[in-house]
């Protein structure tokens, strides 16, 4: 779990832009690649230093799909429904993965808060549909079975641990 | 400036500087719909209703359109019809039409536009989200369901007030208009100034509505209904009974008030006498004592919010008096104890206002005693109209009845103060020392008058100048914050109005934009004019009143520390 953003780093970067108001999605996706998702403070303290409206800041962070405003896993698990992904039965897995985290409604991260799962429009690897990437290491031609498999061992890799 | 002639349906119409096709087409006597589109604000295109067709049958908004010399467009083609009740149809689909029991029912530009192009059915349903009611603020109540993201909430708020409390969030169907993170507006650094209801053109968001309170107080027997009347009001309230702009109807407002039952009626002038003497005291204390400077004037309570909130270094720079209804509120209850303790009715005041921070203030804890607010209840403009209509009485044919005393007399200089400019001039006019007729004309023509945003002007008291700035917009009191700040800028007192024209421009009053504010300005100073008396300091009740306070007394009525 990304817990803990440093709000020392955090101003770093805004200032590394000059703390200039047309930085602000650049600022945002340079924390986000940090700590993988803009926590409440995040987006405050952009505010603040940028001289706009937190209200302004949560309307970019919320229009773009790429921000997250929600902490992430530790593995994201991406599974592909692009065109070819989806004719070769992509949903059945994303449905598999969702009923094995146990994720209800809206809920992306697992409870343990090990996994995020998300859809992805196309990751350009139609050959090998369909597709799922942990931590954007890549997994080709998935069942729902081999999904379950995969989590199943990286979660025995965690016990380990 | 662009000069020339346009064709509008195959008519010639010269312009002359306008900044949009809009404005051409509106001044040629066609009332184009808009819901985004005010001239105060920026041109933001969303609502797409006020389109045209130009000669080769392209469709584009008038409100960003640039005027050109001979352009030629239609603006009722068959196609733009069918596009506005299309875009009807769409915003109705997504809105909750619950009209009839609707704050706004009567006054809402969506239900007006769908009256008007015939929209009879909806033939989509509303698949949104059900969202929640935000009623936290003391001034405003937000309805999401209700919000056809025109954004002019968003613009006012950003542009003119400088807030930016509120802002699209999300995309796409899931858009809406809420404060960060979905917060309530009592969450956020909201200043209750209330422009996003002025503004808004549903009932998305609506002036907190205390009607019913006002009422029952009225009704009850045991209760003693004791009123003030802000400046502001009488040059408004009569607008929604078909009286112009500007008219002064603060006698016919105090009879529809007997009417209806209200027991005593009084005008905030008088207080604003109070408020003239005790600031001006202050401030020549000030002088002598070396500041700080510069000095803010209180009587605005979305300014004092704001300090308090974002600027919290200037607090005591502002003014330590009262504003005029706080003051009028602790003369009141000083008044009415022992009269209360006398007949056992219990004293209930009514503040009548043109804001709706009003409603702010008087909730805040310094203005309460003995677990009571000062001022029991804040109606706005509006909501006075409201009951007047309720009451089925029409202000225009009341007889004239001046305000009660002892508290319904005030100065000329206090009657100006529901506009910008007003409070700066009535301190200027106590101070200085020649108190002659032409100094008061001089004071006409200075730059405390007028309509920019921030007006300097310097005056001399005794044997010192004064640098003065009144501001207006709260957007323009932080630009001249930052420049003080910066260094580049001094002033010893400066006036700050929230609202852009003051108090006039309260967004408790019925909209109006820019010419209708001036109006109401210009209402303000024919009373002026025409008051027997044009100075603070000679208010006979005023002065009397004063003599008799002790110090101790003073403080604790006209004054207020809001750092604690």
């Amino acid at each position: 779990m990304s817990t803990g953003i440093s709000m020392d780093r955090v101003d770093q970067i805004i200032d590394s832009y000059g703390c200039q108001r047309h930085h602000l999605i650049a600022i945002m996706q340079d924390i986000q690649a940090e700590y993988k998702y803009l926590s409440p403070e995040v987006l405050e303290r952009i505010a603040e230093k940028l001289d706009v409206g937190v209200a302004k800041v949560y309307s970019v962070a919320t229009f773009y799909e790429n921000f997250s405003l929600e902490a992430k896993g530790k593995y994201i698990i991406k599974v592909c429904d692009g065109t070819a992904c989806h004719v070769r039965k992509s949903q059945p897995i994303y449905t598999a993965i969702r009923e094995y985290l146990e994720l209800e409604g809206k809920q992306k991260t697992s409870a343990d808060g090990l996994f995020t799962l998300e859809t992805v429009a196309c990751l350009g690897a139609c050959g090998l549909a369909p597709v799922v990437t942990v931590n954007d290491k890549v997994h080709s031609k998935m069942t729902p079975e081999l999904a379950i498999e995969l989590l199943e061992e990286l979660k025995k890799e965690e016990a380990a641990l | 400036m662009a000069k020339g002639i346009m064709y509008i349906d195959g008519q010639r119409v010269p312009f002359d500087g306008e900044t949009n096709v809009l404005s051409v087409i509106r001044k040629a006597g066609i009332e184009m719909p808009t819901f985004c589109y005010y001239s105060d604000l920026s041109v933001y295109g969303a609502c797409r209703m006020c389109v045209v067709e130009d000669e080769r049958g392209k469709i584009e908004t008038s409100c960003s359109m640039k005027p050109r010399d001979g352009l030629s467009i239609r603006t009722n083609t068959a196609r733009l019809l069918k596009h506005r009740r299309m875009i009807l149809e769409l915003l109705l689909a997504s809105h909750n039409c619950s009209c009839t029991t609707c704050e706004k029912s009567g006054d809402c530009r969506l239900q007006e536009l769908a009256m008007r192009f015939g929209v009879r059915r909806v033939r989509f349903g509303d698949s949104r989200e059900e969202s929640q009611l935000d009623d936290s603020s003391p001034a405003v109540v937000r309805d999401p369901s209700k919000c056809i993201l025109c954004g002019d909430c968003v613009r006012v708020c950003g542009e003119t007030i400088g807030m930016g409390i509120i802002d699209f969030a999300q995309r796409g169907y899931n858009m809406r208009v809420s404060p960060a993170f979905n917060r309530t507006l009592s969450e956020t650094h909201c200043i209750s100034c209330g422009q996003c209801s002025a503004v808004c053109p549903t009932g998305a968001i609506t002036v907190y509505n205390q009607i019913g309170k006002a009422w029952r107080a009225i009704h009850d027997p045991k209760v003693r209904t004791v009123v003030q009347i802000a400046p502001a009001v009488r040059v408004a309230v009569g607008e929604a009974f078909g009286l112009p702009a500007g008219s002064n109807a603060l006698d016919q407002l105090v009879t529809a008030l007997k009417y209806m039952g209200v027991d005593e009626i009084y005008d905030t002038t008088f207080a604003a006498d109070f408020t003239t003497i005790e600031e001006s005291r202050e401030f020549l204390a000030r002088l002598e004592n070396g500041g700080p400077f510069p000095m803010f004037t209180s009587c605005c309570p979305a300014w004092v919010k704001y300090l308090e909130l974002e600027n919290p270094k200037y607090l005591k720079h502002i003014s330590t008096c009262k504003s005029p209804m706080e003051m009028f509120a602790s003369i009141v209850r000083e008044h009415y104890q022992e009269k209360d303790a006398q007949d056992g009715r219990t004293t209930f005041h009514i503040a009548i206002m043109p804001c709706t921070a009003k409603k702010m203030e008087a909730a805040r804890p310094q203005f309460r005693h003995n677990g009571k607010p000062d001022v029991d209840l804040v109606l706005t403009t509006q909501e006075i109209i409201n009951m007047i209509k309720e009451s089925g009485i029409q202000l225009p044919q009341m007889e004239l009845e001046a305000p009660d005393l002892p508290f319904g007399l005030g100065s000329g200089s206090a009657t100006i103060y529901g506009t910008t400019g007003g409070v700066a001039e009535a301190v200027v006019r106590h101070c200085m020392p020649d108190k002659s007729r032409n100094t008061l004309r001089a004071l006409e023509y200075s730059p405390l008058r007028g309509n920019d945003s921030i007006r300097e002007a310097t005056v001399q008291v005794g044997d010192r100048e004064i640098h003065l700035a009144v501001v207006h917009g709260l957007i323009h009191a932080q630009e001249l914050l930052k420049e003080i700040d910066a260094g580049n800028a001094y002033y010893d007192l400066i006036e700050v109005m929230t609202c852009p024209g003051g108090c006039v421009g309260g967004a408790g009053q019925p909209y109006g934009l820019k010419q209708k504010k001036q109006e109401r300005t210009a209402g303000l100073y024919a009373a002026d004019r025409s008051a027997p008396f044009k100075r603070a300091e000679y208010n006979p009740v005023v002065t009397s009143m004063m003599d008799a306070y002790t110090p101790d007394q003073r403080h604790d009525l006209l004054h207020v520390d809001y750092t604690k």
